[in-house]
C-alpha cells in the first residue's frame, strides 16, 4: 500500500508534458481547441492498449475458438485448429446435461440474488432502528465478512459444515431428538448447493447492506413524515416513498448481483476439492470442465460464450443505469 | 443452512409488525427499540459467526478442534496451528508471489487508470461516451468465461507460469474498476478549483498537480488498496496460469490438504493469516470506497 502510495505521484508526471503547453488556450476543455483534441486519447492510450491486448484479443479468440475443433493436439501445435462451424454449439445444445446445468445455474443465481437483496434490505432497514452500539457491532461483522477473501470464506464454510467435526452438525445435534453428527451436507447436489448459496449470500449481503444504508440516509425525512401524516403505515412509507427513491441503487445492486452470482466459480470449485461432481456443476465449472478436464477447448468456449450471451440482457440494464448516473455530473 | 436462514427471515418478518404500533406511546417505543436491538444482535451473531469460528479454531489446540462435542467458547490458547500451517507447504513463497503480483498490478493500474480517468472526466471529446461504455462493458464480462482464451494466449506468448503473465491478466479487472472509481472521485472535485488556479497562472498540469492531486490522493489510496485486495484474493487465474510450484497465497489455501486428510485447525490458522491483513486493509478504505462507489447514485 505504501509503495503504491508513495511512488504514484512520482510516476504520474512523465507522460504529462505531452499535453498542450501552458501557452495553449486558457480553457482547452470544452472548446476542444486544435491543440487539445488529441490529449484525451493520449491519456487513454495506455489503458486502451492494455485492455485490447488482455481483454479484446481473448474475447475475439473466445468467439473463434467456439467455432473450432481445438483439443490437446491443437494446444501442443501438432495439428492446426480447424473450423467446424456451429458443431460445438449444436453438440452443447443437444446435450441434456448442458440443459440441466443451465437450469441449475439459473435457479442457483436467482436464489442467491433474491436472498441477498431481501436480506440486505431488511438488515439495512434494521440498522436504522437499532441503538448506536448495536449498529456498530453489526457494521463490524458486515465489514469483516465483506472483506474476507472468497477462498478464506469458502474454507471456513467447509469447516463449519464438516460432516464429523463441523460446528453446525454439533450444535444441531444438541437440539433434542436431532442427530446430525456425520451428516454429509455435500452428499446431495441440492443440499450442497444450498450451503454454497448460503456462502455466496453471506459474502454478498454486506455490500448490499452498506450501499443501501448509504442510500437510505439520503431519503428525505420530510417525505416519510408527510406520508405518515397522510396515514401511510410502515409498509406504505417503504413501498411508496423509500423504494422509489432507492430504485436506481436497487437496480444497480440487483444487476451486479446477477452478474456476480452467475459467475460463481471458486466457491464450488474449492468446496468440492477441485472436482465438482455432476450434481454441483454450474455453467462456469461446466465450461472449465469441458476445456481443462475433457480437453475440448472449443466446446468449453462455446459454453462460456453462451453464458456471456445469457448475461447480456442484464448487463444492458446495468449499463443504462450507470450511464444515467454518469450523465448527472 | 436450514437452521440459519429461516431464523433470519422469519424473525425479520415478525419484527416488522411492532414498527407500526411502536410509534405510539413512549414506553411502547422503548419496548420496540429493545426488540430491534435483540434482532440486531441476532444478525450480528449470525453474520459474525463464521469469522469468530475461524479465529476460535485457529487459536485452539488441534485436538480440541476435533472434539465431538465442541465448546462454543474459546478453550486453551495456542499458536501451534500457525506453525503447522506454515510447515505443511511452503508459506512465504506463495505470499511473496501474491505480494509481487498485487503490488505490480496496483502500481500499473493506478498510473494507467489515473490517466484514463482524467481523460473521461475532464475532457469533452468525440467518442468519450463510447470509451465509457466500453470500460463499463469490459467490467461486466465474467472472468471465468475468459479463462480459456487467456490461458491459450499466455501459452502462445510463453507467459504461462510467469508472474508477468498473471500481472497482465489481472489488469483486465483491476484497470476498468480503477478507471471507473477514480473517475467518480475526480468528478466530485469541482472544475472551478482547477480553473481558478489556471486563472492565477498555473498551467493545466500545474493546476492538476497542485490543486486536484492533493484532493484526489485519499481516493487514490483507497482505490489502490481496494485493487490490491482484489488482486490478492483472485483465485481462478492464479490456479490456472501458474503451476503448483509457483502458486500464490489463495491457491496455497485452496489446496490445503495433507496426507492425513484436511487438518482443520491449521487450515483455519492459514485462513486467519490470509484474512486478517486483508480485512484490516479493507476496514481502512471501506468507508471511502462505499462513498465513492455510490456517490451520486441516488440523484440519478
Amino acid at each position: 500500500m505504501s509503495a503504491a502510495d508513495t511512488t504514484t505521484p512520482a510516476k504520474v508526471p512523465p507522460p504529462r508534458p505531452a499535453p498542450p503547453p501552458p501557452s495553449a488556450p486558457r480553457r482547452p476543455r470544452a472548446k476542444a481547441g486544435s491543440a487539445g483534441a488529441g490529449t484525451p486519447w493520449l491519456l487513454l492510450a495506455p489503458c486502451l492498449l492494455i485492455l485490447v491486448l488482455v481483454m479484446g484479443y481473448p474475447l475475439v479468440r473466445l468467439v473463434t475458438l467456439s467455432f473450432q475443433k481445438f483439443g490437446q493436439s491443437q494446444l501442443w501445435g501438432f495439428q492446426p485448429a480447424e473450423s467446424v462451424g456451429f458443431d460445438n454449439f449444436t453438440n452443447v445444445l443437444a446435450d441434456s446435461e448442458f440443459w440441466s446445468v443451465v437450469v441449475r445455474t439459473i435457479v442457483f443465481a436467482a436464489g442467491c440474488v433474491i436472498f441477498t437483496m431481501v436480506l440486505g434490505m431488511l438488515i439495512a432497514l434494521l440498522l436504522q432502528r437499532v441503538s448506536g452500539w448495536v449498529k456498530t457491532l453489526i457494521n463490524i461483522a458486515l465489514v469483516a465478512s465483506w472483506g474476507m477473501p472468497i477462498i478464506v470464506a469458502t474454507t471456513v464454510f467447509k469447516w463449519l459444515f464438516d460432516a464429523d467435526y463441523g460446528i453446525l452438525n454439533a450444535v444441531l445435534s444438541r437440539l433434542p431428538g436431532v442427530d446430525m453428527i456425520g451428516h454429509n451436507w455435500f452428499a446431495s447436489g441440492p443440499q450442497g448447493l444450498a450451503v454454497i448459496m448460503l456462502l455466496v449470500i453471506w459474502g454478498a449481503v454486506p455490500f448490499v447492506v452498506i450501499t443501501l444504508s448509504a442510500g437510505l440516509t439520503q431519503v428525505p425525512k420530510e417525505l416519510e413524515e408527510a406520508a405518515r401524516l397522510d396515514g401511510a403505515g410502515a409498509w406504505g412509507v417503504f413501498r411508496y416513498v423509500t423504494l422509489p427513491i432507492l430504485k436506481p441503487i436497487i437496480v444497480m445492486l440487483t444487476t451486479l448481483s446477477v452478474i456476480w452470482d452467475m459467475g460463481v466459480f471458486p466457491q464450488v470449485f474449492v468446496m468440492r476439492n477441485g472436482h465438482p461432481e455432476a450434481e454441483f456443476q454450474l455453467l462456469t465449472t461446466y465450461s472449465y470442465d469441458r476445456a481443462f478436464v475433457v480437453n475440448d477447448y472449443g466446446q468449453g468456449s462455446a459454453i462460456a460464450l453462451i453464458t456471456v450471451l445469457l448475461l447480456l440482457g442484464v448487463v444492458a440494464v446495468y449499463m443504462r443505469q450507470m450511464l444515467k448516473i454518469g450523465e448527472v455530473e | 443452512m436450514s437452521a440459519i436462514a429461516p431464523a433470519k427471515s422469519g424473525s425479520g418478518e415478525s419484527a416488522v409488525a411492532p414498527a407500526r404500533s411502536g410509534s405510539g406511546s413512549g414506553s411502547g417505543r422503548r419496548k420496540s427499540k429493545l426488540g430491534w436491538n435483540l434482532l440486531g444482535l441476532l444478525v450480528f451473531v449470525i453474520v459474525g459467526f463464521p469469522v469468530y469460528w475461524m479465529l476460535n479454531t485457529a487459536f485452539k489446540p488441534a485436538k480440541d478442534a476435533i472434539d465431538p462435542d465442541p465448546s462454543l467458547l474459546p478453550t486453551a490458547l495456542t499458536f501451534s496451528n500457525f506453525g503447522r500451517a506454515m510447515d505443511i507447504a511452503d508459506f512465504w513463497g506463495p505470499v511473496a508471489r501474491s505480494l509481487v503480483v498485487s503490488l505490480a498490478v496496483v502500481l500499473i493500474g493506478i498510473v494507467v487508470g489515473m490517466l484514463a480517468a482524467l481523460a473521461i472526466s475532464r475532457f469533452a471529446f468525440r467518442g468519450r461516451k463510447v470509451v465509457i461504455v466500453g470500460i463499463l462493458a469490459v467490467q461486466m464480462v465474467p472472468l471465468v468465461a475468459m479463462i480459456i482464451p487467456v490461458f491459450l494466449l499466455l501459452n502462445d506468448l510463453g507467459q504461462y507460469d510467469r508472474l508477468t503473465g498473471l500481472i497482465i491478466t489481472y489488469l483486465t479487472f483491476i484497470l476498468p474498476f480503477t478507471v471507473w472509481t477514480l473517475r467518480g472521485f475526480i468528478v466530485n472535485i469541482p472544475k472551478e478549483l482547477e480553473e481558478a488556479a489556471m486563472v492565477d497562472g498555473c498551467s493545466r498540469t500545474g493546476a492538476f498537480m497542485r490543486v486536484v492531486f492533493p484532493l484526489l490522493a485519499p481516493g487514490m489510496v483507497a482505490t489502490s488498496v481496494y485493487g490490491f485486495i482484489q488482486a490478492w484474493n483472485e483465485y481462478l487465474y492464479a490456479l490456472m496460469l501458474l503451476s503448483q510450484k509457483n502458486q500464490t497465497a489463495t491457491v496455497w489455501l485452496g489446496n490445503f490438504t495433507t496426507k492425513h486428510g484436511t487438518e482443520y485447525a491449521p487450515m483455519m490458522a492459514g485462513a486467519t493469516l490470509m484474512a486478517v491483513p486483508i480485512v484490516v486493509l479493507f476496514l481502512l478504505v471501506q468507508r471511502k470506497m462505499a462513498a465513492g462507489l455510490t456517490a451520486g447514485a441516488v440523484k440519478g
